[in-house]
């Protein structure tokens, strides 16, 4: 079975203005989208006390609502999760023993309504603390641009680099735009799917780019934009094959991982998604337009295209 | 000529072997056990193992086989957790106080793996339930005190030197003295030099003023002996909780993070961490009997009765030589060979055992370590604190000389000197504490977490196999040989470095099998491609591993840094994620440019004449 029987004759890169076009509207909208109605930050980023509660029926959210109230925290957010019985609560941050009573108070309080509830999970976690995960997170992802952005320089020419760096840039702009339209909150295991997807989307580009320089040297008559589309047609079935099985498996996190992992196979999920589309779009057609040809090619980098024949 | 080299297709055998030998303890899965620790942390001896056992024999509770481990704990495995609870009953009364009982899971394998050092995967709290604190230690605080020990300490350097001042007083890492004849104030300058050398001492620009400054050193050195204090002190009380397997370790500048599997108690955990720790130097009574103390209850005159850690009685008088607020450090060195504890006092500490020890040279001196617990307790309705305290005595030595604020504990083996050097720094002045962070995951949540994390990577690997089978056939079947062992190297990797699975780490495996198959993939497309252009079966084979290699490489080479960043700045289960991320990307690469090609070899080497490939 093969999805291309022959390999494909995709003119790519005749139409690469109409999805620079596609790429900065979706670009733009993220950023207009998180200004706007930001993200729903998790407590890992802000702070605040979570708490995970399963009822042996529906739950009623009146009532712990109405029981949180009473006992003083009118501040919480009570909402369901995953099944009709759990439910969620979220309070704002506290700091020290304070967001230890805080948790007690309102452990109680879910106790109060339904004393067989259970109690699956509390996290309190202090304003400081979530300060300094966002910092690091932000810096986890700069460096990580940083150094893939280096590692591919010096594999490859700096055109090839910009485009690969721009794609890497363009993919977790788009997840976050995602989960600022979607609100689904954003939280550590979120940041660390998109790094993922960060090395996900680079190991597509590098895979496009590594053709396209041995294609550049084995087509010296050839255009760069055919030499591109070339690059761009021979790897597509193993793109969209690597793309397939990935998202399989993702997808299976997604239905089967439960509750606690949704927010990160989504992020996933959309990167992967958003991935395959900018190595092709993004990196190949940005490198195309930085003047890529064969010139650019040093003689270390020659390959010998002669088949080791047996 | 078709031939793989054999040393290397031995060389994948052999990592394949091993492998499965390494992650075999954890298809044995767990069984319920106890896990017994003395409270002096010394090692069992061998006959308490069958004391124990002859114990649960006669009160004819079931157990599977008890056994030491390497760190002279005692564990004694049940089939149910029913017999573990009776066990555990039976041993509490029979043993009071003698043992820290933790009820917890040991590993099912076999002894003959266990005893070869063989390990299932230690699994995350988010994967087995319990309790995680991060604590702050407030280093500024603690820097705070030693200054104000430092303005006690000025003040009575003055006094001695015959200087009269204005004013001591602690600001910030230093101390300000206003010395009120300003003639008098280079004298001043040198006996604060003489005090202590190691403090920086310069006249200030008033008349008569003096500014004493601790150095960069030892305001470092204080920060890192209040965390180490705090870190020591967790870990005494996180014994007397009775939990297997806990982790405490510094995280960060200022920071130390608690991990309690299995626990899910959250106020008793805070309560019992919480304690305060102080120690008071004690002469000991000689003039009275403490066994007849104790069989009477009464403690003579001017005496209190107090335990050592063996249990026996030790009567000290009522006067406190020097407290745990006047300790400045303790630590366990050598001298002349023998084991010893260096302790420093305080200015004030040291006058008083100057004193002391002046009088009572030849007798012996006690050091009892004090916890006390505040806890809110409710009384006719009303709320109030009580404070609790347990006091016990930890060393005993005879005054071998007069000294004052530094001094050596000898006598003691070398385990019980880093004892008592870690006990004595933990009553020394507390630096305050505070949580500034607290995760608890239920037990139900654990195993949930785990059934689904497995679920969600036996389907997503299935429908992966059955894809590839399909669409590669013959390779399609090697890539998912390739894709189970690929598994059984992380398990057995996660297995021998000790690293904890978490459900991240889970969703990384997940993640890795999907990008496992990109490797192969990448491979047969190549192999395709070189039989659409002509080539022999053969040839095409070659030809597609050898041109697929550089794109594979730098395809995973940026996977790999997107995992060492994330290991580098993540925290708790991502950290897992990026360990299985990383340990993935190793063994994929590993599996599909050796353990592939060796399976193909397998496949076709034999045969004389290639025709087509089922790709």
């Amino acid at each position: 079975m093969e999805i291309f029987r022959k390999t494909t004759r995709i003119r790519f890169m005749e139409q690469r203005r109409v999805w620079y076009a596609f790429s900065a509207l979706i670009i733009l909208g993220s950023i207009v989208l998180v200004a706007v109605r930001g993200l729903n930050f998790g407590i890992d980023f802000t702070g605040g006390i979570v708490i995970e509660a399963g009822y042996s029926r529906p739950a009623d959210l009146e009532a712990t609502r109405s029981a949180l109230a009473a006992a003083g925290l009118g501040a919480a957010q009570v909402q369901r999760f995953g099944t009709a019985n759990d439910v969620l609560v979220r309070l704002p941050p506290a700091e020290g023993r304070e967001s230890l009573d805080l948790t007690n108070r309102a452990t109680e309080a879910i106790r109060s309504v339904d004393p067989s509830v259970e109690i699956r999970r509390t996290e309190a976690i202090g304003p400081q603390v979530g300060r300094e995960l966002a910092e690091k997170g932000a810096t986890a992802l700069l460096m990580t641009l940083l150094f893939i952005g280096l590692y591919v320089v010096m594999r490859f020419q700096w055109k090839f680099s910009v485009g690969a760096t721009l794609a890497a840039l363009h993919d977790p702009f788009v997840v976050v735009g995602f989960f600022s339209l979607t609100q689904m909150t954003f939280d550590l295991p979120v940041l660390s799917a998109i790094l993922a997807v960060i090395g996900y989307s680079l190991n597509d580009t590098v895979v496009v780019f590594d053709r396209v320089r041995e294609r550049l040297l084995s087509m010296r008559k050839a255009t760069s934009i055919e030499v591109m589309n070339t690059a761009i047609n021979e790897t597509l079935s193993r793109t969209l094959m690597t793309s397939g099985t990935t998202s399989i498996v993702v997808v299976s996190l997604l239905v089967l991982g439960g509750e606690a992992l949704t927010g990160f196979a989504t992020a996933l999920l959309v990167g992967i998604v958003v991935g395959t589309y900018s190595s092709i779009y993004v990196a190949g057609a940005a490198a195309l337009d930085l003047g890529l040809s064969q010139r650019d090619l040093m003689p270390p980098e020659k390959k010998q295209e002669v088949d080791a024949l047996p | 000529m078709h031939q793989y080299p054999l040393w290397k297709s031995m060389t994948v055998l052999a990592v394949v072997l091993v492998s499965i030998v390494l992650a075999l303890p954890n298809v044995f899965g767990e069984t319920a056990a106890l896990q017994l620790s003395r409270k002096d942390r010394a090692a069992f001896a061998e006959a308490s193992v069958q004391e124990l056992e002859q114990l649960l024999e006669r009160e004819r509770i079931a157990y599977e086989d008890a056994y030491l481990d390497a760190d002279g704990r005692l564990w004694i495995r049940f089939g149910d957790v029913e017999r573990q609870i009776e066990a555990r009953d039976l041993i509490a009364r029979e043993y009071e106080g003698q043992f820290a009982i933790a009820t917890t899971f040991a590993p099912r394998a076999p002894r003959w793996l266990t005893g070869l050092g063989l390990k299932p995967m230690s699994l995350g709290l988010d994967l087995r339930g319990g309790i995680y604190l991060v604590y702050e230690v407030d280093v500024e605080g603690a820097v705070a005190q030693l200054t104000q020990v430092l303005e006690r300490d000025l003040r009575k350097v003055l006094r001695d030197a015959r200087i009269p001042y204005d004013e001591v007083a602690a600001a910030g890492p230093a101390v300000r003295l206003i010395i009120k004849d300003p003639a008098q104030t280079s004298g001043a300058v040198d006996a604060v030099r003489k005090f202590d050398p190691q403090l920086a001492v310069r006249q200030g620009d008033l008349p008569g003023q003096v500014v004493v400054e601790l150095t960069p050193d030892q305001i470092r050195q204080r920060q890192d002996f209040a965390i180490q204090q705090n870190i020591t002190a967790l870990n005494n009380r996180v014994n007397a909780l009775g939990v297997a397997e806990p982790v405490i370790q510094r995280q960060g500048l200022n920071r130390i993070a608690v991990q309690l599997p299995g626990i899910q108690d959250a106020a008793e955990v805070v309560r019992v961490l919480g304690k305060v720790a102080t120690l008071e130097f004690r002469l000991v009574d000689q003039a009275n009997s403490p066994l007849e103390a104790k069989r009477t209850g009464r403690a003579p005159l001017g005496t209190r009765l107090y335990d050592d850690r063996q249990g026996n009685p030790v009567l000290l008088k009522r006067e406190v030589i020097a407290t745990g607020e006047q300790l400045i450090d303790a630590t366990s060195t050598l001298s002349q060979g023998e084991p010893a504890v260096d302790v420093v006092l305080d200015g004030r500490g040291g006058e008083e055992m100057l004193r002391t020890t002046r009088e009572n040279l030849g007798k012996p001196m006690a050091v009892v370590f004090i916890e006390r617990e505040r806890e809110l307790v409710e009384r006719d309705g009303r709320k109030v604190v009580i404070d609790r305290s347990s006091e016990e005595v930890i060393s005993v030595a005879t005054i071998r000389g007069i000294f004052s604020n530094r001094f050596q504990i000898t006598g003691l083996t070398a385990s019980e000197g880093q004892e008592l050097a870690r006990l004595l720094r933990a009553g020394a002045l507390a630096a305050p504490l505070y949580i500034v962070e607290q995760r608890l995951i239920g037990p139900s949540l654990g195993r949930d977490n785990i059934e689904r994390g497995f679920r969600a990577l036996v389907i997503g690997m299935l429908i992966t196999f059955v894809f590839m089978a399909l669409y590669y056939r013959v390779f399609g079947l090697v890539a998912d040989v390739i894709l189970v062992t690929n598994v059984v190297l992380i398990t057995a990797l996660l297995s021998l470095f000790g690293a904890a699975l978490t459900l991240p780490g889970i969703a990384g495996i997940v993640l890795t099998v999907g990008m496992a198959v990109d490797a192969n993939i990448l491979i047969y497309e190549r192999i395709r491609e070189e039989v659409r252009n002509g080539n022999s079966p053969w040839a095409a084979i070659h030809g597609g591993f050898e041109h697929a290699l550089s794109a594979i490489i730098d395809a995973n080479v940026t996977t790999l840094i997107a995992a060492v960043m994330l290991f580098a700045f993540g925290t708790g289960p991502i950290r897992g994620f990026a360990v299985v991320l990383f340990l993935g990307i190793l063994t994929s690469l590993f599996t599909a440019l050796m353990g592939s090609r060796a399976l193909i070899q397998l496949v076709y080497g034999r045969r004389r004449r290639l025709e087509r490939l089922a790709i």
